[in-house]
């Protein structure tokens, strides 16, 4: 699946100040931040290898478990919580039989709740990977989703 | 008062993607004129004069920031664009980037020249990626036409986390470290990224610079109220018609924006400055909306007849404890005690004792966290609790009741 070594990865980011542009690379290759390479990434830029943890664990773009080809966050905060983003949440769990926090079993999806993505005059809205969708509403969830292999 | 655009002035009327439609509207013409007929003192004198204060959330005097970050010692300096617009409610950076990237641009070369920078950086929340090509292409365009001589600017895109929203949260995860909130002092504006002195401001703020350049400190005192000059551009959602972006000038009344632009109906209370604002009833919807009353980052959600107050604040303290970094104790341990007593109040279930504790964890908090995300998670706990107290009383557990 990676299209990239991680001594590749590491040869491209050399510097302190790329830990978190490195993490993010290593996230998109491999859909998550396997714990194994933490050594490696903290020898090859001269860090402790708590403060490559401690980076890797704190932002919520980062994820220590494997997360599926294509991660859909749905905004649950108040404005996208006043359009009714309960029943986007609801029709997701129906399509891909899982729960927030979870990814199905084939590895495609995996769902996540998250918090107002700046898209709240057009709520209620949710991202996969890069892309925010909005104005949602159940019908148009099954269609959406079927774009994403 | 009526709408004035100043900030969204080339909104919809350029090409955000061609730089010559900008030019046609007067484009780089403030920095030209910042560069030859201004020194960078003269340049900060405009915008202390003008009184410009910042649309961050904060208020603070931005010719005061640039001031001290000019006769800070040093000669490696920054210019910050805080474009991580993590507010609950706000998303009017996102229209500003999106439809007018040069005023920006120019606003941050102009920041430059005044303080004597040659690195700029925009940091862009990850939420905003579809974003980063238009900033990339506008920077580029920039650059070719001339405009940048000696500025280099950096799009450094975050990683999800509202409190990297927060000044030197941003500047550690701009250095590649987590997001944590610094002590202060120092400041910024001495020691800032890389510990060299930094200024760093929101979106709307630096477009509001070439404008003030090109006009002069006057004209844009001259708007206004006595503290807040100028206009200020709101994101509105929630309950109302017509959610979006609208620009008044400061000091227009909340009911304006509610009724009359976003056309609301049967308003029971309007948070404004998004989860960290102020809660209002709809007796305050006269409320002038300005630094000397409520503001915040300019973000106004409305809430009608039929929504429960004490639900609402449950959420907005969940929002807080999700987000707090974990440094400071109080904002770590505050927000979560404040959902374990709030969701008994959800379920009926609080005690008068309860009620205490609440005010008392929201002071403690008000007073002692390290930074304005535990200063103002208890907001929406302390309004509540002043204009809505029968509701809590009301869902004080029936045997506890006398
Ligand atoms: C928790 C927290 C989150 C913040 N998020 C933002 C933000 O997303 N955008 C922003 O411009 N300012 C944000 N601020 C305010 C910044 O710390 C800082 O005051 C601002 O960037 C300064 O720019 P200004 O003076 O132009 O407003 C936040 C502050 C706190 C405490
Ligand atoms: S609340 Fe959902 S996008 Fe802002």
């Amino acid at each position: 699946m990676a299209d990239k070594s991680l001594p590749q990865l590491l040869a491209s980011y050399r510097e302190r100040k790329h830990l978190l542009a490195l993490l993010k690379e290593i996230q998109e290759v491999y859909g998550y931040l396997p714990g194994e390479f933490i050594p490696e990434i903290a020898r090859s830029l001269g860090l402790p290898v708590a403060e490559v943890y401690g980076v890797g664990t704190f932002y919520s773009f980062l994820s220590a478990r494997l997360q599926g080809r294509n991660v859909i966050r749905v905004c649950k905060s108040a404005p996208c919580w006043l359009k009714n983003c309960e029943l986007i949440v609801e029709t997701l769990k129906r399509e891909l039989g899982i729960g927030p926090g979870e990814t199905t079993r084939d590895g495609r999806f995996s769902l996540q709740l998250t918090n107002c993505i700046g898209a709240c005059d057009q709520a209620p809205a949710m991202m996969i990977n890069d892309t925010t969708y909005v104005d949602l509403t159940p019908e148009k969830i099954p269609e959406i989703l079927g774009g994403y292999k | 008062m009526p709408e004035k655009r100043i900030v969204l002035k080339n909104c919809g009327v350029i090409d955000p993607r061609d730089i010559n439609t900008y030019l046609g509207q007067d484009g780089f013409k403030a920095l030209a004129k910042a560069r030859t007929e201004l020194t960078p003192e003269q340049v900060i004198a405009e915008i202390k004069g003008s009184g410009l204060r910042g649309r961050g959330g904060a208020g603070f005097p931005a010719g005061l920031k640039w001031e001290l970050a000019r006769n800070a010692p040093g000669t490696e300096k920054y210019v910050i664009c805080n474009a991580d617009e993590g507010e609950v409610g706000t998303f009017k950076d996102r229209y500003i980037l999106g439809r007018d990237p040069f005023s920006l641009i120019e606003a941050m070369a102009i920041a430059g020249y005044a303080i004597g920078s040659q690195t700029g950086y925009i940091y862009l929340r990850a939420e905003y990626y579809y974003l980063l090509n238009l900033l990339q292409n506008a920077i580029a365009q920039a650059q070719e036409g001339g405009f940048l001589k000696g500025l280099v600017i950096e799009i450094c895109e975050g990683a999800g986390f509202y409190v990297c929203g927060e000044e030197t949260a941003l500047m550690d995860s701009i250095e590649g470290r987590r997001g944590e909130v610094r002590f202060r002092p120092p400041f910024p504006p001495t020691q800032g990224l890389w510990g060299k002195p930094t200024i760093i401001n929101n979106v709307e703020t630096l477009i509001n610079i070439p404008q003030i350049i090109l006009n002069g400190a006057e004209w844009f005192n001259h708007i206004g109220t006595e503290r807040s000059k100028g206009t200020k551009v709101f994101s509105i959602s929630g309950d109302v018609e017509r959610p979006g972006v609208y620009e008044l000038v400061m000091g227009s009344p909340l009911r304006e924006l509610v009724e009359e632009l976003a056309l609301a109906r049967d308003v029971k209370l309007v948070q404004v400055g998004g989860a960290a604002g102020r809660v209002l009833p709809y007796q305050e919807i006269d409320t002038p909306l300005a630094f000397e009353t409520v503001l915040g980052a300019g973000a106004v959600i409305v809430f009608n007849e039929s929504r429960d107050v004490i639900d609402i604040v449950f959420r907005t303290m969940e929002f807080f404890a999700e987000e707090c970094c974990g440094k400071c104790t109080p904002c770590r341990l505050g927000t979560e005690a404040m959902i374990e007593i709030l969701a008994k109040f959800v379920q009926g279930s609080g005690s008068k004792e309860d009620l205490t504790v609440l005010e008392d964890t929201a002071r403690m908090m008000q007073l002692t966290s390290l930074c304005g995300l535990g200063q103002t998670a208890p907001n929406a706990v302390v309004d509540t609790l002043q204009y809505f107290p029968d509701l809590y009383q009301a869902r004080i557990s029936k045997s506890e009741v006398p």
